[in-house]
């Protein structure tokens, strides 16, 4: 109870101190309240994954009823991921945050809605009474957008910022639609009423209000097609924040998603199924479009896209493991999504850090213009490369771990199913296939063609290295990521108690987890250490070999030709030609040419542009529809006074006189329907 | 153990007998067979010339290339005996150590910056990735054929004997040799012999790379071309005896490499736009797999 009022005193404190405190005074206050409330949170999340859970009542008010927290195992294992994110992101925010120093007022808002944010995002985790996770859910969604909207003289990042902001309301109805249904019939606002609320009503009703609380988290974690503010938010906000953001915020979407899992008692296998669809396409079209991205940011948000499909789909066997009543099936579906959520929010966190110092160091993100930064930002980009082949699911880092897991859940499963399991599972497999090639083409282009080859474009100042400090965070989270591939058993073993959570209520809940699990892993990772031990041996063979010989540099095979030019380098769009060709019909690309003319030639152009073939139908295209029919009604607002004054008049007259009617008007009515 | 050793002998000799029986087939004497081998030897004496525009990355992507193909041959078991390692879910781990060496391949080509490099990269990391989505549905069809998940146990149970399961073993090898020729960039896919580096794929990305590292990439071809030739064998020989299945060993790979060789003498390199589509038919064939074990099982009721 102490802690909780502590954290809560910590919060407000420091958010009453910054407006008052010099610039660095600011951000050293607020990374020493993100640490403090770290510490206490995680003091209870640590805690919970050894197997105890904390209760705390308070008195709420009379709408509310009283309001629960508990802190069990699935909110500590978000709670320890949020903390780890948000103590790494504003070390890093420290100093990326810099350049823009002389924003004085601004920073000062960006602090103030970064530090509701960490306590919002944590709230969440442990918040059991659905009024009051309503509330502290549009804090988090507003200070979100306080946060992405730091540079907000920027045309573009206002657009971004409004559009996240709409879209989480939109995801806000769905949840109120959810919450509020429950608390009618059942007449409590605390989530154990959405299982009695579901325990009665059998069937279709659970299935019903499970989809309106996934609509509802689905926007939030930006499961395809709900995805559109994700690509359009991540590239706006500061690099620290967009981290952060495809790190921990989208995640709360998935926590959500979990969390009713836990509460609602449906047909968990049509859940399961249900979830498993929308993963696959979320998995395939955030990759896909991902390619086609020529900025930076924009490339790693659709990549986000593509992860939260992969979490889905272990959240998805997870499912069916339950409604199947198959143990240890739905250990190893919620084990895989929950270590992919871990997984993901490492390496994508990394990279969007490193793409910050990529535009600190050189001021833009597109991918054309850079160019051989490995040699003037060698850390870097070494940093990047790990975070690339870890999100390509390749080992020996994490993301092959998770991926590992997930797959592992969709063999087993293929054991004792029957041919519609079956497709499913082909099909799932078969794009969790296509979804580790199309990433590693991804990403071979992102990290050759910006840190790799030479310089693209002539930059008009220094481009070099960021300081020791600002890479120290990163280095933490490259840590992390070898280590989880390296030692997986750890964190798989700290998953015994979030799964134990999913698991509990199974009838046979037979086989102790950990061990199974381990069983499956502990080989890999021996397969891993053993890879690794032939790396290093066939290394040291090479510089062993290599220790008198003759090492010379020359310039580059041309092919015979001896002048070129960095500009005869392959670009990224070459680079992902042959593909776009391939997958022309699900993309969106549109071509504006100009081709060089004329005996004394002008310049001539070549742009292509790729568009979210999703967003135009879902988002765009109905609301050009209802722009052109609200259009109709332009001339009501014609700017003229008089006009105004009759439409006042005409209200004012209809307001008093309706109800002074209202007998003759029902009479009326029902004179005609006599006739 | 006894795989790792069948698969370096064959390895020594595979490339060595496409070699020839080009040769042969246009009429020529030919090297001996051991002429790769010799050749490599050679290689791994020399020097290194380093390209001024590339950084560690090149330095480095040869040897993690050559030892994710020697952990991927330690993967793979003889018949009943294992693997050097062995465990469920070995052939996820086989695909992606092999794609963690095709990751530093591709970006060791874009590292010298050069425009040809560039090309192959780009199209190495396009095919790979549809070959890949075969492999898995094969794999996959086997272990719900047979109820195990490891390379060894799924061998080991592959000899139920009826007609059908011998079909999907031949469409079986199909796939996996179509899939050998994507990863080693032979014949339909690609040219080795070509003398333009704009119709090159995997040749072309290893334009800049010489000496010792130039020899690990040549060795790592070899020894991936024997490894799928034992993943073939592996498909048939089930159950049989050493002194059976040792020397059917050496035959299948015989025949695997003399084929290769053949189709090489014989046929034209397809149209690169159409390669994309070729590895499409790859999957295809690979579902038509997975259909069979479901009609093996009775599983469509």
């Amino acid at each position: 109870m102490n802690q909780i009022e502590a954290f809560l005193v910590i919060t407000a404190t420091v958010i009453f101190l910054i407006p008052f405190l010099k610039v660095k005074g600011k951000g050293l206050v607020l990374f020493a309240a993100i640490l403090m409330n770290a510490f206490l949170s995680d003091y209870f999340a640590v805690q919970t994954l050894t197997g105890q859970s904390f209760e705390f009542t308070f008195p709420g008010s009379l709408i509310t009823g009283p309001v629960n927290l508990r802190i069990d195992a699935l909110s500590g294992w978000f709670i320890l991921i949020i903390n780890f994110i948000f103590i790494t992101g504003s070390f890093y925010g420290l100093f990326y945050m810099k350049a823009y120093q002389s924003q004085h007022k601004n920073i000062t808002l960006h602090s103030i809605a970064f530090v509701f944010l960490h306590t919002s995002l944590i709230s969440l985790c442990v918040i059991q009474n659905s009024l009051v996770f309503l509330i502290v859910w549009e804090i988090m969604a507003i200070s979100a957008f306080l946060v992405v909207i730091f540079e907000h003289d920027k045309m573009a990042t206002i657009k971004a910022g409004m559009n996240y902001l709409i879209q989480s309301h939109v995801s806000i109805v769905f949840l109120m639609f959810g919450f509020i249904w429950v608390a009618f019939i059942t007449g409590s606002y605390d989530f154990n009423a959405i299982t009695s609320f579901t325990a009665q009503n059998k069937g279709a009703t659970g299935l019903f209000l499970f989809l309106v609380f996934f609509v509802g988290f689905a926007i939030k974690a930006g499961f395809v097609p709900f995805h559109t503010w994700l690509p359009y938010a991540h590239p706006a906000a500061p690099a620290h924040i967009s981290g952060i953001m495809s790190g921990v915020i989208i995640k709360i979407g998935i926590f959500g998603i979990l969390r009713m899992i836990t509460f609602i008692k449906a047909d968990y296998y049509s859940i399961g199924l249900v979830i498993l669809a929308f993963s696959v396409v979320s998995g395939l079209y955030g990759v896909m479009l991902a390619i086609m991205q020529h900025n930076l940011k924009k490339l790693l948000a659709y990549h986000s896209i593509e992860n939260i499909g992969i979490i889905g789909m272990g959240i998805g066997i997870g499912c069916i493991g339950l409604g199947t009543n198959n143990y240890l099936l739905a250990s190893l579906g919620f084990a895989g999504g929950l270590l992919h959520t871990l997984n993901h929010a490492l390496f994508k966190s990394l990279l969007f850090f490193t793409a910050g110092n990529v535009y600190q160091a050189t001021h833009t993100l597109h991918i054309e213009h850079l160019g051989g930064l490995i040699k003037k930002m060698p850390q870097t980009a070494l940093l990047f490369l790990v975070a690339a082949i870890a999100i390509s699911g390749i080992p020996p880092f994490n993301g092959f771990i998770s991926e590992f897991v997930i797959y592992s859940g969709f063999y087993y499963w293929m054991q004792d199913a029957m041919v519609g399991s079956l497709m499913t599972i082909i099909f799932s497999v078969l794009a969790l296939v296509l979804i580790g090639g199309l990433a590693m083409l991804c990403f071979t282009k992102a990290f050759g063609i910006v840190f790799l080859g030479n310089a693209r474009h002539e930059f008009n100042h220094e481009v070099k290295e960021v300081p020791f400090l600002q890479l120290l965070p990163l280095y933490m989270i490259a840590f992390f990521i070898v280590f989880i591939g390296v030692f997986p058993q750890a964190f798989l073993n700290a998953l015994y108690q979030p799964i134990h959570l999913f698991a509990s209520n199974m009838q046979n809940a037979g086989i102790p987890f950990s061990e199974k699990i381990g069983d499956v892993l502990q080989p890999v990772t021996w397969a891993i250490w053993v890879f690794i031990l032939i790396a290093l041996l066939i290394f040291g063979i090479r510089k062993f070999a290599l220790r008198h010989r003759k090492v010379a540099i020359e310039t580059t095979w041309g092919c015979a030709y001896i002048a070129p030019t960095e500009k005869l380098q392959y670009t990224a769009g070459s680079f992902v030609r042959p593909y776009s060709k391939l997958f022309r019909p699900f993309l969106l690309t549109t071509k504006t040419e100009k081709e060089v003319q004329g005996i004394f030639p002008s310049g001539g152009s070549y742009k292509t542009r790729t568009f979210d073939q999703i967003e135009k139908h879902l988002i765009d295209n109905p609301i050009a529809a209802y722009k052109s029919f609200l259009g109709r009604f332009l001339f009501l607002q014609n700017g003229k006074l008089q006009f105004y004054i009759i439409y006042g008049i005409i209200f004012i007259v209809s307001v008093i006189c309706i109800p002074l009617f209202y007998d003759q008007i029902v009479l009326f009515i029902d004179f005609i329907k006599k006739i | 153990m006894l795989s790792l050793i069948l698969i370096l002998i064959a390895a020594a000799f595979f490339t060595g007998v496409i070699i020839r029986v080009k040769s042969i087939a246009s009429g020529r004497k030919g090297p001996g067979i051991f002429q790769p081998i010799k050749d490599v030897v050679r290689l791994f004496k020399k020097g290194v010339v380093y390209s001024e525009t590339t950084s560690f990355v090149f330095q480095i992507a040869p040897t993690i290339y050559f030892s994710s193909v020697v952990m991927a041959m330690l993967v793979v078991p003889f018949g009943q005996s294992k693997g050097i390692v062995g465990f469920n879910g070995d052939f996820i781990f086989f695909a992606y150590i092999l794609a963690l060496g095709k990751f530093f391949n591709i970006i060791s080509a874009m590292d010298t910056g050069s425009s040809f490099e560039g090309m192959g990269a780009s199209r190495e990391a396009l095919f790979s990735m549809f070959a890949e989505p075969a492999f898995f549905i094969l794999m996959g069809s086997l272990a719900l054929l047979t109820g195990h998940t490891s390379f060894q146990e799924i061998f080991a149970a592959l000899h139920i004997g009826s007609y059908i399961s011998y079909a999907i073993a031949i469409l079986g090898t199909f796939v996996l040799m179509m899939i050998a020729m994507v990863e080693n960039s032979r014949m339909p896919i690609d040219d080795p012999k070509t003398h333009l580096e704009l119709t090159m794929v995997h040749e072309v990305m290893i334009l800049d790379n010489s000496g010792f590292d130039l020899g690990l990439i040549l060795t790592a071809g070899y020894l991936k071309f024997a490894l799928y030739g034992a993943l073939v064998v592996n498909l048939f020989i089930g159950v049989f005896p050493y002194q059976y299945s040792i020397p059917m060993f050496f035959i299948i790979q015989f025949v695997l490499a003399s084929g290769v060789g053949f189709i090489e003498s014989f046929m034209a390199r397809f149209r690169m736009s159409h390669n994309a589509q070729f590895i499409f038919v790859l999957t295809s064939v690979s579902l038509l797999i997975f259909f069979g074990v479901l009609l093996i099982l009775g599983k469509f009721v």
